[in-house]
């Protein structure tokens, strides 16, 4: 059982919220959500907010990190503020991951639909930012509201990011 | 640590079910490995997965991920699912008597 405490039953299904647009924002929930596939659970992601972005078709190209108030980052907030940081740092962090395999978010979030994990966009902020179905990756399946995120979540865990 | 018994001959399992000695494994032993976990035959494709994780294995010390399997074994991330419904890294390095594969993607 590795490192499940004896006498727990493992957990058979997870629901990811991904609410934010950097790309520091988005890649913990995708792990978490194409891990949980792997291991033989049941996933599903909700994306809302700025999160939206990690499913827009066109915007899902240009996820970047924040060099701005993130402390993190190790840069003073004014130089992080400079014309092409975030660019420059998204680049370099983009070469790190390539070297460990971790795929480009355009193509984690398809082998994330491979892996039948079920990947929903908020209405609310759907409507908020005007958005429809059509500016959104195929692997989408649908536009629900937070009552229907409850309901696909039931029996699972529910984790925000 | 336990121990079963697959195609006659006993052998040692972590405690996730996992074979200690992935030599100890046998062809024979996967497809009642893979009846226990509710699959009704392995198939060609079954063992195209399998005979890439073990050569895998051999040659790295670990088995591959999801990911790795899906671009270099041949068969598709969305195949290796069906394939494999109760998760493809995890299920697959079982039957094919393997650790299970250290990695996140």
């Amino acid at each position: 059982m590795g490192f499940r405490t004896e006498g727990t039953e493992p957990i058979t299904k997870v629901s990811i919220v991904i609410s934010k647009g950097s790309l520091e924002g988005i890649y913990p929930g995708l792990i978490m959500a194409n891990g949980a596939r792997a291991e033989g659970m049941e996933a599903n992601l909700f994306f809302t907010f700025f999160g939206l972005d990690a499913i827009h078709k066109k915007r899902i190209e240009h996820i970047k990190v924040s060099t701005v108030g993130n402390p993190a980052m190790h840069i003073p907030t004014l130089i992080g503020g400079l014309p092409g940081m975030s660019g420059l740092a998204t680049h370099m962090m983009n070469k790190t991951m390539d070297k460990l395999d971790i795929p480009p978010i355009p193509e984690f979030i398809e082998m994330i639909g491979d892996t039948g994990a079920g990947l929903y966009a908020c209405k609310a902020s759907v409507d908020m930012f005007d958005l429809t179905k059509d500016d959104f990756v195929e692997q989408v399946s649908d536009i629900i509201t937070v009552g229907d995120f409850y309901d696909l979540a039931a029996g699972g865990q529910i984790i925000f990011t | 640590m336990t121990t079963a018994t697959y195609a006659g001959a006993t052998v040692e399992l972590n405690d996730e079910g996992f074979f200690v000695d992935p030599n100890a494994w046998t062809p024979a032993m996967a497809e009642e490995m893979a009846k226990a976990d509710g699959l009704d035959t392995l198939t060609e494709p079954h063992w195209t997965v399998i005979n890439f994780m073990r050569k895998e294995y051999f040659e790295k010390g670990t088995g591959p991920t999801v990911r790795v399997l899906g671009k270099t074994s041949g068969v598709s991330v969305k195949d290796l699912y069906l394939l494999f419904p109760k998760g493809p890294a995890k299920m697959a390095a079982r039957i094919a008597g393997i650790p299970k594969p250290k990695g996140c993607i």
